[in-house]
């Protein structure tokens, strides 16, 4: 029995899908997009990088959504009690790794190892006590030989894994992308078909990929366990969600800042843009770090001197991930402000604006119709180049001690807890080689979508190339 | 000119103000002193009169901007708000909550900073320039494209990696330099050239990228089409046109970081331990010190406005067309 | 061979998997002191050739097929380092943007000195001596070596480049659209410097121009270049005694000029077609009154219809004439259409008076950003418009005309002085009152692509103004919409379609769309066809006199053309620094100014021969 729960973050996730499916119904019209809307996304997707990035986005926000439905476990009944539901919130993210949540080793072990990393004292086979590694309770314990059956397991499950992940390929492939063997993309309204012929390649290795974990990760530590005996891989996915949250959110709050101070800025000139430059000359003055630790460090006593709030661990880190986004957007919407200024600047002065004025029309109309639409593919970019760095910065943050909660799992508190680890011999590598190619793969992938949205959207820089 | 210097510096003025407002709601009414000190007693020893007599100690025991107790000028002037806050006008720190002297600890701690950060500015800003140039220059080539890619793989690795792998290659792995440690005097350069590389290394991506940008701007104006039609070669159209003019946006758009070289840098000094000012914030964040976390802040917005009045000045320098006034 | 030759110069751009043909099978040749013209309207592939020729072609562009040859050597075989050489120095170009085509922070001599170094191996004090010479050559004062380009005019800006481009003592200059950012006092002594400079130093000059009286004043021989084509090739007597391609008639027929006053112009139908269309016969086919069947399926040859006068068509074939052979010279052989006059009614009634209207704009100094002084835009200037009259307001770039405007329709806050639209004083008004003034008093500007909102339909864009304006109810206002469509001689479903869909031409049409939604009494019409082609031109001069006639309206026209003021208008009012200095009747102040700016202007208006 479970009860589904809903998180804060959760609620804004849902709000923030909400909002982008209003946008993109409010853009249709008569049943369908304009081509001037569709157009530069349609270039985006047609483009091999555009449409593999966007793959692999899309497969990151799929692992951070799944990880974003939330349920808490009911306990075994009490005769004559109410049902009592456990302190422990789970994601359907969880309920589907399972295996990988629940084989906890007892310390760190090297990726498909058998054996702990530590040596322990154990009974030797004649009796009498050695020291020696000690066989891991999961990891490979299948095998009753490990020197002789190991390398024959793995080879035959990661090949019937990838055969498994050839096999699905090929059904996607045959089932959606028909049309789209032909090279050449349709004229018309076949654009997606030309998306898919270059998702293919991309597709293919992401499937083989799959099936390898898929195959794997159940009896070994593909990519090793942590100090307290966590499987990476489990940790590196349940990182991905708070990366994408911090990306995501924070732009959602520094938007409204943004736009609305940065525009009015510039429209309004005169006394409105004295206050709103003396603002973000304040808040830029402030080193940045230092302004994120005070408020988090603020935030922070706030939540241990309220903690009667919250009743389960999730639920106060959970809000203090959100309290750090908040942070971070209030604190970040002066580079975005200041270019919406200048742009606002050169806009108003454009005679569209000044024939608009010359009816009459109000300011509230102005800055919507004619200001707002002409400056939403600057906002675009910027939305999807912060990203990146707000993914990167995450990690920093969680060094300095200012980041997400120690115990909510993120890529910064991963690299945070094994950096020292570094001076071990043999080395622990395995765990920040995990978080940085998880962030790396996804923050690539982030960094040439928005380069090709760029391109799509900003007439100049298409002449730059 | 000089009217323009006085108008920036009452400028100033209001900027560090409300830099001040914004750190006292924080730190004084969102966050109470009695917060504080439930902080750094710990759970276990919290009990009113502990409270109490830990504020008396580090002069937290005076009401935010009104004393009614006090008489005359100090009903306003014994307060939190004047003793915590506005004496940072006159660069009094005051003590860290440790007990310590801020202002000595600054002073100090400013060098080793300075020692890490002045070479990466620099070393940076050549390297990075050098490296656009040279895209540049090949445009339209494929050296330019693996350029630009190498750029958007180097920016999409996460810092720390750069200072972690740093350290393991060059430290542990080839024993080059000691992995981290400072020492005063002329021995320092042991413990700087590390820190300094793995800095430089980590922004190549995203600078080089940036300044490759601005050059293409420039390259596409029209006064470059003139200076081909002179007949002059592209070396000299790159270097003296194009380069002449984008090292203005390039420029002035450094100097206003010159100033905060001062402060160093968090990430680079706690790992490498450098004891510059840098790991002192750092440090003071973790022991959640929050005299020292309101000084840097108030010094970090100070060194930026110098910073700006710096940019301003040097606009005159490097632009003809511009005079301040 | 002296002189520059060009033979069958093509140019091919790659965009976007499409490959453009800009500049086709082009040939012509400048001897060693003449000046030839390319004449063209804007896309023609002018710009492109000229660039060609000193090898300075966009990324993306090359060279197709073709020789270019500078006294017999062959520009398009030498190596890079020996074409830098030519370039600037035997061959040198000037360019049209005067604002931008100086390096902002080098001065004058530092650029100057650049191409001596390069070209004359000057340095040091003899290169400082060449430059001041130069510069005294071009007519600017020595001691602007020491200046920045941000300290001159534009015209000083364009002699400075001319300096630099004489340099390298070069056989051929090209000067590509040289005065067409300039005012038209400037532009006359700027021509007058470069024919001077031709003459004195034997130099061939390529002038590009889009300006037929421009190319009149200048030329020895004149190539007119249509879509990519040179179509016409001819001395220039020979060419404006008679053109013999029907293209360059019908650009003589769209000029607007005094005399043509009250007559509905000439106009050119249709488009240019595009640099990637497959024509099979003749590009100029679907536009041309001439047409006949062989025109669409074999491409003319270059005929030599007069000695030496060639042109690219059919018809200048010797033997070759068409069965109904009545279309040439429409002026003698039909009368022309005339414009009905405006309804006598209401004529007498005064839409527009202003009286000793001034903008002032303060200039702040000092500590206390303390206002010293002020800028005077506008200085007390009246004026009045009644109903179904046009004013012209003419007058040079700076001279405060556009400030005026914005002025009268209170965009901007006039320091003093009235403004009475239909007898009401508007300076008091605000809220419902000017909201409800404002729906009689409407502007177009100049710019067709800044002039509409690219985010917006063209229906939204018609709509805005009846919204904020007119008690009407959406399903009358789209009702409203098609009737302005029909009007402006736009298509019905331009409504749903977005401005970038359309010329500019057809941008202008959308513009006056616009201010006409709300039933203005005053248009004031902010240089509406500066920006346009001449044989758009005529098309939009057409629709405004037409719509005058049939609503009286009263229009204020702001240009610097005095043809098109003399085609158009009744009254003229010439304004400078802020005031007006002298105001009459079109006629008379035309042909007999009295102030002396006046004079000069007139003076100074290319088409009157050398």
């Amino acid at each position: 029995m479970i009860k589904p729960i809903l998180l804060w973050s959760d609620v804004l996730i849902l709000v923030l899908l909400w909002s982008v499916a209003a946008l993109v119904w409010l853009a249709r019209e008569n049943g369908q997009m304009s081509e001037t809307l569709r157009g530069p996304w349609r270039q985006v997707m047609r483009s091999r990088v555009g449409a593999s990035t966007a793959l692999i986005l899309a497969v990151y926000v799929g692992i951070g959504l799944l990880d974003s439905v939330h349920y808490v476990e009911r306990l075994p009944d009490t005769p004559g009690q109410a049902a009592q539901y456990g302190g422990e919130v789970y994601s359907a993210l969880d309920w589907v790794l399972t295996p990988l949540r629940e084989n906890v080793e007892k310390t760190y072990s090297a990726p498909f190892a058998t054996h702990l990393y530590a040596k322990e004292t154990l009974q030797g086979p004649v009796g009498g006590e050695v020291r020696d590694f000690p066989r891991l309770k999961y990891g490979g314990a299948h095998l009753a030989d490990v020197e002789r059956e190991f390398w024959p397991d793995v080879l035959k499950r990661g090949g019937l894994g990838m055969l498994a992940g050839l096999l699905a390929w090929f059904m996607g492939y045959r089932l959606t992308g028909r049309s789209s063997l032909s090279p050449v993309p349709p004229p018309g309204g076949g654009g997606d078909g030309g998306a898919t012929f270059a998702l293919s390649p991309t597709l293919l290795f992401l499937c083989l990929l799959a099936g390898l974990l898929v195959a794997l990760a159940p009896v070994y530590h593909v990519f090793g366990t942590d100090k307290v005996g966590q499987d990476v891989l489990y940790l590196s996915l349940k990182s991905i969600r708070t990366g994408l949250l911090i990306g995501s959110l924070t732009t959602l709050v520094m938007l409204p800042f943004a736009l609305g101070l940065g525009i009015a800025a510039g429209y309004f000139g005169g006394r409105i843009d004295d206050v709103i430059q003396y603002l973000y000359t304040t808040l830029n003055s402030i080193p940045g770090v230092l302004l994120i630790a005070a408020a988090v460090l603020v935030v922070q006593v706030q939540i241990e001197a309220h903690a009667e709030l919250f009743n389960t661990a999730a639920a106060r880190s959970d809000v203090r991930l959100l309290a750090l986004c908040g942070i971070l957007g209030v604190t970040g919407w002066t580079g975005l402000a200041r270019l919406l200024r200048a742009e606002a600047l050169k806009l108003r002065e454009l005679e569209f604006v000044m024939a608009a004025r010359a009816f009459g029309v109000s300011h509230g109309r102005i800055l919507l119709r004619h200001l707002l639409p002409n400056v939403m593919h600057l906002v675009l970019i910027t939305v999807v180049l912060d990203f990146s760095g707000l993914v990167l910065a995450e990690a920093v943050l969680s060094y300095v001690g200012v980041g997400v909660d120690p115990g909510m799992i993120s890529f910064g508190n991963m690299i945070n807890g094994a950096r020292l680890e570094l001076a071990r011999e043999p080395v622990v590598w395995w765990q920040l080689a995990a978080a940085f190619v998880f962030m790396f793969v996804l923050v690539l992938a982030a960094n040439l979508f928005a380069d090709q949205v760029r391109d799509a959207l900003d007439p100049k820089s298409s002449a730059r190339k | 000119m000089l009217d323009y210097l006085i108008r920036r510096v009452l400028y100033a003025i209001p900027i560090l103000l409300g830099v001040n407002l914004l750190t006292f709601a924080l730190f004084f009414m969102v966050n109470t002193p009695d917060d504080m000190a439930r902080i750094h007693l710990g759970a276990k020893h919290v009990t009113a009169e502990a409270i109490t007599r830990w504020k008396s100690e580090h002069g937290y025991d005076r009401p935010l901007f009104f004393n009614e107790q006090a008489a005359g000028v100090a009903k306003a002037a014994d307060t939190l708000f004047v003793e915590k806050s506005l004496k940072l006008f006159a660069l009094d720190f005051g003590a860290a909550d440790d007990g310590r002297d801020i202002a000595r600890e600054i002073k100090t701690r400013m060098w080793p900073s300075l020692a890490i950060a002045l070479p990466t500015f620099l070393i940076g800003l050549l390297a990075y320039i050098s490296f656009a140039l040279l895209l540049v220059f090949f445009r339209g080539t494929r050296l330019d494209t693996a350029g630009v890619v190498l750029c958007v793989a180097l920016m999409s690795i996460s810092g720390l990696f750069y200072v972690i792998g740093g350290q393991y290659l060059m430290g542990k792995l080839w024993h080059w330099f000691p992995i981290s440690g400072y020492q005063p005097g002329l021995d320092a350069w042991k413990f700087l050239l590390m820190p300094v590389l793995v800095s430089v290394v980590a922004s190549i991506g995203d600078s080089a990228r940036f300044y490759r940008a601005l050059f293409f701007e420039e390259i596409a104006k029209d006064y470059v089409r003139t200076a081909r039609a002179k007949g002059l070669s592209e070396l000299r159209v790159l270097f003296r046109h194009v380069l002449g003019n984008a090292m203005i946006p390039i420029l002035t758009g450094v100097v206003v970081v010159i100033p905060r070289l001062f402060m160093g840098s968090l990430i680079i000094e706690s790992f490498f331990g450098i004891p510059g000012l840098g790991s002192y914030t750092i440090d003071a964040i973790q022991a959640q010190d929050f005299a020292i976390v309101r000084s840097m802040v108030f010094l970090g917005s100070l060194l930026y406005i110098l910073g700006l009045v710096l940019t301003d000045l040097s606009y005159t320098l490097v632009d003809p067309r511009v005079r301040l006034e | 061979m002296k002189g520059l030759s060009v033979e069958n110069l093509s140019v091919e751009i790659a965009a976007g998997g499409r490959l453009l043909k800009p500049v086709d099978d082009v040939s012509f040749s400048i001897g060693a002191d003449e000046c030839v013209a390319l004449l063209g309207e804007s896309g023609c592939g002018k710009s492109i050739t000229a660039l060609a020729l000193m090898r300075l072609l966009p990324e993306g562009a090359r060279v197709a097929a073709g020789r270019v040859s500078l006294q017999g050597e062959a520009l398009f075989d030498l190596p890079e380092a020996a074409m830098g050489e030519v370039r600037g120095g035997r061959l040198a170009m000037i360019f049209q943007e005067p604002q931008t085509s100086l390096n902002p922070v080098m001065t004058v001599a530092e650029q100057i000195n650049e191409a001596l170094a390069a070209h004359r191996k000057l340095r040091g004090d003899a290169a400082l001596a060449e430059a001041g010479r130069l510069l005294e050559a071009v007519g600017l004062e020595r001691d602007r070596l020491t200046a920045y380009p941000f300290q001159l005019s534009g015209g000083q800006r364009q002699r400075a480049l001319i300096a630099m481009m004489l340099a390298g003592e070069p056989e051929v200059l090209i000067a590509d659209e040289p005065t067409t950012a300039l005012d038209v006092t400037v532009q006359a002594q700027i021509l007058a410097l470069l024919r001077d400079l031709q003459r004195q130093r034997g130099m061939g000059l390529l002038l590009i121009t889009h300006d037929l009286d421009v190319a009149k004043d200048m030329a020895d021989r004149v190539a007119v270049m249509y879509a990519g084509q040179i179509v016409e090739w001819a001395s220039r007597d020979s060419l404006y005694a008679q053109p013999r391609h029907p293209y360059t008639e019908k650009l003589f027929a769209v000029l607007p000029r005094l005399e043509r006053r009250g007559e509905r112009l000439d106009s050119l139908p249709g488009r240019v077609p595009p640099p990637d269309a497959r024509v099979a016969g003749c590009r100029f086919a679907e536009r041309c009154p001439a047409v006949f069947a062989r025109c669409r399926e074999e491409a003319p040859a270059f005929h030599e219809a007069a000695p030496g006068h060639f042109a690219r068509c059919h018809l200048a074939e010797p033997q070759t004439s068409r069965p109904d052979a009545a279309w040439r010279n429409p002026g003698s052989a039909r009368e022309p259409s005339r414009i009905p006059p405006a309804p006598a009614s209401g004529l007498q009634s005064e839409v527009l008076s202003v009286r000793d209207l001034a903008v002032h704009f303060p200039v702040r100094k000092g500590l206390l950003r303390r206002t010293v002084d002020h800028f005077k835009a506008v200085d007390g200037v009246s004026l009045a418009i009644k109903a179904g009259e046009t004013l012209a307001l003419v007058g040079e770039s700076g001279c405060g005309k556009s400030t005026l405007a914005r002025a009268i329709l209170r965009l901007l806050e006039p320091t003093r002085g009235e403004v009475r639209v239909a007898g009401e004083a508007i300076g008091g008004l605000s809220g419902e009152a000017l909201r409800r003034k404002r729906a009689e008093m409407q502007i177009v500007f100049q710019d067709p692509f800044s002039s509409l909102n690219p985010r917006m339909r063209i229906g939204e864009i018609l709509e805005e103004g009846m919204a904020a304006l007119l008690p009407l109810a959406a399903p009358a206002r789209r009702a409203r919409i098609t009737q302005l469509l029909d009007q402006v001689g736009l298509p019905l479903d331009a409504a749903g379609r977005y401005p970038h869909e359309f010329s500019g031409g057809q941008r202008q049409r959308v513009a006056i769309a616009r201010a006409l939604a709300v039933q203005p009494k005053l248009l004031i019409l902010d240089e509406p066809t500066s920006a346009l082609d001449v044989s758009v031109q005529a098309q939009i001069l057409n629709l405004l006199a037409e719509l005058q006639a049939e609503y009286g309206l009263a229009y204020l026209f702001i240009t610097h053309n005095l043809p098109v003021v003399g085609y158009l208008a009744q009254r003229v009012a010439v304004m400078r620094a802020g005031r007006i200095v002298e105001e009459g009747a079109a006629e008379t102040l035309l042909t007999a100014p009295r102030h002396e700016y006046t004079r000069l202007l007139l003076d100074s208006a290319p088409g009157r021969g050398r």
